[in-house]
């Protein structure tokens, strides 16, 4: 050991120790999801009927995109190593509310706008209850989900609001001019552009990374990691909202059971996307590979004449494989020799030392 | 601080009256506090409507509706209490029960021994899911929400549109499952048993102390050199037994399988635990506190419409408790906590 320390290892610039930019740019769960995207929809389109038509990709933006809107936020929030699951009880609140005031004889915006207020302050009360007072989000949002869901069904029970006007439901299904491009698509660019710059090219994104890899070491650097989560879970309450609304009149129907369980597909997307559940880890650009993927999956083997079960096998099967893929090539490198995984992989998945730390020392 | 050192140890604490330090650590329980809130619950709605407890039925319901919880319960006590949380609970009840009927209808096994492949079935999903857990390093939340659709789909592939009715049961099963013994109904007397071989087993054995060990400092536990993946396999294969017979419990009291059978039952087993105060980050809570957690969730159900609650509400105030529960178990940390720091202090 000490013929290691005495031989001090010449001064290295940050940029000599980085990898080459193509393989930062290419290598990475990111293109990993994307390639897979890529491949699935080459082959859909080639080997099953009517999957290129422009009408089922019409219908899989307008049913990807609730579960689209809500994993934006909910990327942000498992990157800080937090986790939402009231956010599809959110959507049913948000439904039943708009619908009640509807039905109050409200005007549709103004129903709509306090129907947002209500689920921000859901939302809030989560960030409130994790930051203010340190409990674990799991447990909490378990609580706030039998709690929002339970307000949801109990104002309305088992009856559902269906009387919208016809206008608002076409607004929602529009397409743009006489293509088959839904006009939501628009709103829904706007939104990931803008949570997309947010997380990687500001310093609240940056204190959103910070915060999930050490909770300490981003206070200890100014990052105010309570405001951070409480703007996050309060963000999440509101797009959550949104999908309720869009939910509502989309299906014409506000009901308290609306989207229920789709908390459980939406974090099934994101970590398909390549978001580390363990915090800190994660990009926009993937989960919306993941969740298109999921999407795609789904329409193409319905069209293809495949159950919906077997759509829920392959999701469990892709997550489960997508979560523990580094951990299969840390296996599979040690056992051949030759896949090395990134240096922070294997500090946290393996307790051997790795042959480059040492290298390095020499 | 070398004065502090000489100075003489502090007296020793005066011995108190036992029976009134036994009281005191009664009251100190948290199980103790969830109890009081099922007896209050018990005592308002029977005063409400005397039928809710005095009636057979009522007091039939109060002791066998819960007993399919408790079960589910217990095995998520245990792997609570390893710091994992397993998810995929309901969908093992759904498979283990459609594999049960299918088991009834396609053959002429005793039932004693499709109860045994069941349970048995029910182990080896647990299994698969304590394997992912224990050796590819990731939360247990997210490997159980893989395995919950994945278990759940190969139900509904294999069962397509059937649906097994209570008349391809043998119904000696269902007798079983509607009977009682001793005016306690058969299936709770099971959901008793369990509980006892499982206090047991957390208080008094090696391996249920492994399990707390593991739970509040995994790092710690696998320096000492606690096979800690033994356990973790052990903890979710008893909970995957535990759901499989939970599915056997189904199918013998309700005699009807559908689809839907289990579907959002986890987060009920885990908001029992939660509200019998296992702290959802391990190492600590009893099975005895999610079982009265299980009692205190059903038991609400059941009393929200005596009380003149539509039972739409039933969730939301299931959602408070837990809410509150979680809040409350923080404050006696915290002031755990705090009486620690200042004894230090003091001494």
């Amino acid at each position: 050991m000490t013929s290691l320390l005495s031989e001090k290892a010449p001064a290295r610039t940050y940029a000599a120790h980085a990898k080459p930019w193509w393989q930062r740019t290419l290598m990475t769960r990111d293109t990993a999801i994307i390639a897979l995207l890529v491949v699935v929809w080459t082959y859909a389109s080639i080997a099953i009927l009517n999957f290129s038509d422009p009408i089922t990709v019409y219908f899989l933006v307008l049913d990807i995109a609730p579960i689209l809107l809500i994993a934006l936020p909910m990327t942000l929030i498992i990157i800080t190593g937090e986790i939402d699951l009231s956010v599809a009880s959110v959507v049913g609140l948000s439904s039943v509310l708009f619908g009640v005031l509807h039905r109050e004889g409200l005007p549709m915006v103004a129903a709509m706008v306090l129907a947002l207020l209500a689920c921000a302050v859901a939302g809030a009360l989560n960030g409130v209850l994790v930051t203010r007072y340190g409990l674990p989000s799991l447990a909490v949002t378990i609580g706030t989900m039998a709690l929002f869901r339970g307000i949801a069904v109990g104002a309305l029970g088992t009856t559902a609001i269906t009387d919208w006007p016809d206008a608002w439901g076409d607004v929602v299904q529009a397409r743009i001019g006489d293509s088959q491009i839904p006009l939501m698509t628009v709103p829904l660019v706007v939104l990931i552009v803008l949570f997309a710059v947010v997380l990687h090219f500001t310093p609240f994104g940056r204190g959103i990374f910070a915060a999930g890899l050490s909770k300490d070491a981003a206070r200890f650097s100014g990052v105010n990691v309570d405001r951070t989560k409480l703007i996050l879970f309060t963000l999440s309450g509101l797009i959550s909202g949104l999908a309720g609304i869009y939910f509502t009149l989309r299906y014409g129907s506000a009901r308290g059971d609306n989207a229920t369980g789709m908390e459980l597909q939406v974090i099934a997307a994101v970590l398909l996307g390549g978001v580390s559940i363990f915090g800190g880890r994660g990009a926009i650009p993937g989960v919306i590979a993941g969740v298109v993927l999921i999407g795609t999956i789904g329409s193409a083997l319905r069209l293809d004449g495949l159950s919906a079960n077997l759509i829920q096998i392959i999701t469990g099967v892709l997550l489960i494989a997508a979560v523990i893929a580094a951990s299969v090539l840390g296996w599979t490198g040690r056992i051949v020799g030759t896949y090395r995984l990134p240096k922070e992989r294997v500090e946290q998945s393996s307790d051997k030392p790795s042959s480059k730390n040492s290298k390095k020392s020499e | 601080m070398t004065t502090t050192l000489d100075a003489p140890a502090p007296a020793a604490p005066q011995p108190r009256h036992r029976a009134a330090s036994r009281l005191t650590w009664l009251l100190k329980q948290r199980e103790t506090g969830i109890a009081v809130a099922f007896i209050l619950l018990l005592v308002v709605t029977t005063a409400v409507n005397p039928n809710f407890l005095f009636s057979t039925d009522g007091w039939r319901d109060l002791t066998l509706t819960p007993a399919i919880l408790v079960c589910l319960a217990i095995g998520q006590a245990m792997v609570i209490v390893t710091r994992n949380v397993d998810l995929s609970v309901g969908s093992t009840l759904g498979l283990t029960a459609y594999l049960a009927g299918r088991l009834f209808l396609d053959t002429g096994l005793p039932v004693i021994l499709v109860v045994l492949i069941a349970v048995a079935a029910g182990a080896v999903l647990g299994l698969v899911n304590g394997v992912l857990v224990a050796f590819a390093k990731v939360p247990a939340l997210v490997i159980t929400l893989g395995t919950l659709y994945v278990y759940r789909g190969i139900m509904l592939e294999w069962a397509g549109s059937d649906r097994i009715n209570a008349s391809d049961i043998p119904p000696g099963l269902l007798d079983f499952g509607t009977g009682s013994f001793l005016f306690i109904p058969n299936l709770a007397w099971i959901s008793f048993a369990l509980l006892a071989v499982a206090i047991y087993l957390m208080r008094s054995t090696r391996v249920g102390r492994e399990f707390y060990a593991i739970g509040s400092d995994p790092d710690a536990a696998t320096l000492y050199g606690l096979r800690d993946k033994r356990r973790v396999l052990q903890a979710f294969a008893t909970s995957g037994a535990l759901a499989g017979l939970a599915g056997i419990l189904y199918v013998s009291r309700y005699g009807t399988i559908s689809s839907g059978v289990g579907l959002g039952i986890e987060l009920e087993a885990v908001g029992a635990a939660v509200v019998g105060g296992v702290a959802i980050f391990g190492g600590s809570g009893t099975v005895l506190g999610a079982a009265l957690g299980a009692y205190l969730l059903t038991t609400i159900n059941r009393a929200l419409p005596v009380l003149g609650i539509p039972d739409f509400w039933q969730q939301a105030v299931v959602g408070a408790l837990i809410i509150g529960a979680i809040v409350l178990d923080r404050y006696f940390a915290r002031r755990q906590h705090d009486k620690l720091l200042a004894e230090r202090e003091e001494a």
